[in-house]
């Protein structure tokens, strides 16, 4: 951990270089992770680095191995709201939520297939590596009765996981489209208000 | 982090024209880090220009390649030619890493014995895994720096510093935009869908009206835009899992969810309004129809049951039909038939394509005929290859086209039928692939050749017409 926190404040120098030019006139999704949701996640281990969260806009890293989802790091505002911190737990709990799924199921598809490799070669009589010493590999059609069981084995849990992730892909869009509005509202009126304390007192 | 060629072509534009790609790919390797070089932007941003490369090289091959007209999206997931060239590019194509439980690749690892394996895949079985979290650690730069040997540490390292590298800002570059909209509103394809409707249009038996077809064809781009949009906005969890799609936009994390949502109520919205107000409200409707029945039923459906493919077809069907009621304003039987004609040829097309593809929807959790019920989907796609062969009959009798038409699409049908029926008995990847490829250029050829036998006149004797207009029902050579 010591050494991802000196990695991080290496790394965060060569951050400073993109300058916020373009803000997202709307502060969409705003969340500052903390380093801690990263330590609490042991299950299925992500990246070790996550760049420090910045105040305008959300990083976004590489692809990960397990689950091939892209972790997020939110971004958080000064003076962020209470709806701009809901929006942003959302978020990051649906991420986390999402790439202990995937990571599972990449998992679970990857060991099975194995074993069923490793099963309908013993039961052809062959071993696992060919004279070659390349790995043997079954047909296509051999193969499809994995493919078959593996979907009709886990139907229920997909069919769970699509009903919870749209649900909460609503929730955070309706949340974010809210938080844009706000904050819209709030450039608006700030604005309004700044031009009225501009005007010189006569 | 190289990706495959047409990250979303599911089949529509021309797999001949991927065909070309595929053969051009480590060309355009060069090409993209090349551009890399000249471009000042930084090295992490490269894909995108590697994509824009690709884009272009798209283009100008499908304007000289032919015309491939595929309906609205289902998820037709392509590229069987990723398939084919696995293992020549696997070097180079960043395929999602299948995790190795049993690891039998990786070479016995010195610390074997002594190091611990990570904390995070105590939970998981630890003996088996053991080999695996050699692997998976090492691909997964889970930081401890103390690994002993020298060579590990620096490829660790150079590893981690690269991935640490890719962590970008959600800044969206004005300067992207474009490129990021044609990718969520999968522009090549809204691009055969807005064909397949100007067929119709052109098919329908009234006078060529073009401020009428731009509108149709403009309106039915722009709800076809919309409808795309929100597909990618439901699915980015399972896109990011499948090789072909993992480049996406939302998948890629360039914009945000409500920024594609955005997007798709800015196309949809007006296009059906243009659909409604400037043509008629019923072109409007089916517009609007089929945004929900792709959007709402066909993309939810895929993950729960087989019915996902008929719904699919009804969807590619009704572009078409749109045509013709934007034409004429009614719903006629001839416009049905345009559609049945889609409807019929999104099974053979569908099936053999989602053939090869067995083990990606399997593991992403997409219910597929092809996965879970193999014999049904070979006997479904020759059976509605065989339909392609009666709807062509049918064509003369709902005075659509002249008796001409069914002659001269026989020997097309014919030969899809006999590439089906191949497939139905042999069942195996080359006759599904044969079978897509024959699909990709049947349909257009089938739209071209009704559209030379149309029938100008409603009228058996054409007493009404002008006579002028009677060389016309011949088809012009």
């Amino acid at each position: 951990m010591a050494a991802r926190t000196a990695a991080a404040a290496g790394r965060s120098s060569c951050r400073s270089f993109c300058p916020s030019s373009l803000r997202l006139s709307a502060a969409v999704g705003s969340s500052r992770l903390c380093t801690q949701v990263a330590q609490k996640d042991k299950l299925v281990k992500r990246s070790a680095y996550r760049p420090e969260p910045s105040s305008t806009h959300d990083w976004v890293g590489p692809p990960n191995p397990l689950s091939n989802l892209r972790p997020i790091v939110y971004h958080i505002p000064e003076n962020e709201t209470e709806l701009e911190k809901r929006l942003r737990n959302l978020r990051q709990e649906t991420e986390d939520w999402n790439h202990n799924f995937w990571a599972k199921q990449n998992i679970t598809f990857s060991k099975e297939k194995e074993a069923f490799i490793i099963s309908q070669l013993k039961a052809k009589g062959l071993t696992l590596r060919d004279e070659d010493g390349r790995r043997r590999s079954l047909s296509s059609e051999e193969m499809a009765v994995f493919y078959k069981s593996f979907l009709d084995k886990n139907r229920l849990r997909h069919a769970n996981y699509n009903k919870e992730w749209y649900r909460r892909n609503f929730t955070i869009t309706l949340l974010m489209a809210r938080v844009t509005l706000n904050s819209v509202w709030r450039t608006v009126s700030e604005r309004d208000s700044s031009k009225k304390n501009g005007t010189p007192t006569s | 982090m190289y990706k495959t060629p047409c990250s979303r072509l599911s089949g529509f534009v021309g797999v001949s024209v991927k065909q070309k790609l595929a053969q051009n790919v480590p060309r355009c390797n060069q090409i993209a880090r090349s551009l890399i070089q000249l471009h000042r932007r930084e090295p992490s941003n490269w894909l995108t220009y590697q994509h824009l490369n690709f884009l272009k090289r798209q283009y100008v091959s499908k304007n000289t390649g032919e015309l491939h007209q595929r309906a609205i999206p289902k998820q037709a997931p392509a590229l069987i030619i990723v398939d084919e060239r696995d293992d020549s590019i696997e070097r180079q194509v960043e395929r999602i890493p299948t995790i190795n439980p049993a690891a039998t690749d990786a070479a016995p690892q010195p610390e074997d014995g002594t190091h611990k394996p990570q904390t995070e895949f105590s939970h998981l079985k630890p003996t088996a895994e053991n080999a695996a979290v050699q692997n998976v650690s090492a691909s997964c730069k889970a930081g401890s720096p103390d690994e002993p040997p020298h060579v590990q540490v620096e490829t660790e390292e150079e590893k981690q510093a690269r991935l640490d590298r890719q962590w970008k800002q959600l800044k969206v570059d004005r300067a992207d935009l474009p490129d990021i909209y044609a990718r969520l509103s999968k522009i090549k394809l809204t691009a055969l869908v807005v064909t397949t409707a100007a067929a119709g249009f052109a098919m329908a038996p009234v006078p060529f009206d073009p401020i009428i077809f731009f509108v149709s064809s403009l309106g039915t781009g722009l709800a076809s835009c919309a409808a795309n949009s929100i597909n990618q906005y439901f699915e980015m969890p399972f896109d990011s899992n499948m090789n072909r799609t993992k480049n996406r936009p939302l998948v890629r994390g360039q914009i945000s969810p409500l920024h594609a949502v955005s997007f798709a109520l800015a196309c949809g919205v007006p296009g059906v309004a243009l659909l409604t107000l400037a043509v008629n409200p019923l072109t409007g409707f089916l517009g609007a129809l089929n945004i929900f029945l792709y959007t709402c039923c066909y993309t939810p459906l895929k993950r729960l049951s087989i019915t996902n493919t008929w719904v699919g077809a009804v969807v590619g069907a009704i572009p078409p039909v749109m045509g013709w009621t934007a034409a004429t304003g009614c719903l006629e039987p001839g416009a049905l038939l345009l559609g049945g004609f889609l409807y019929s040829w999104q099974f053979p097309h569908f099936n053999a394509l989602s053939w090869n593809l067995r083990e990606d929807y399997s593991r992403g959790g997409y219910r597929m005929m092809s996965v879970t019920h193999p014999t049904m989907c070979k006997r479904v796609a020759l059976r509605h290859s065989l339909g392609l062969i009666g709807l062509s009959t049918l064509a003369p009798v709902l005075d659509v086209t002249t008796w001409t038409f069914p002659i001269i699409s026989l020997p097309i049908n014919l030969y899809i039928s006999y590439l089906a029926f191949r497939f139905y008995h042999k069942g195996d990847r080359s006759s599904a692939r044969k079978l897509f490829f024959c699909s990709l250029w049947h349909l257009p050829m089938l739209l071209l050749l009704a559209l030379t036998c149309k029938k100008y006149s409603r009228n058996q004797e054409g007493a009404t017409l002008p006579a002028a207009s009677l060389p016309l029902t011949l088809p012009a050579n």
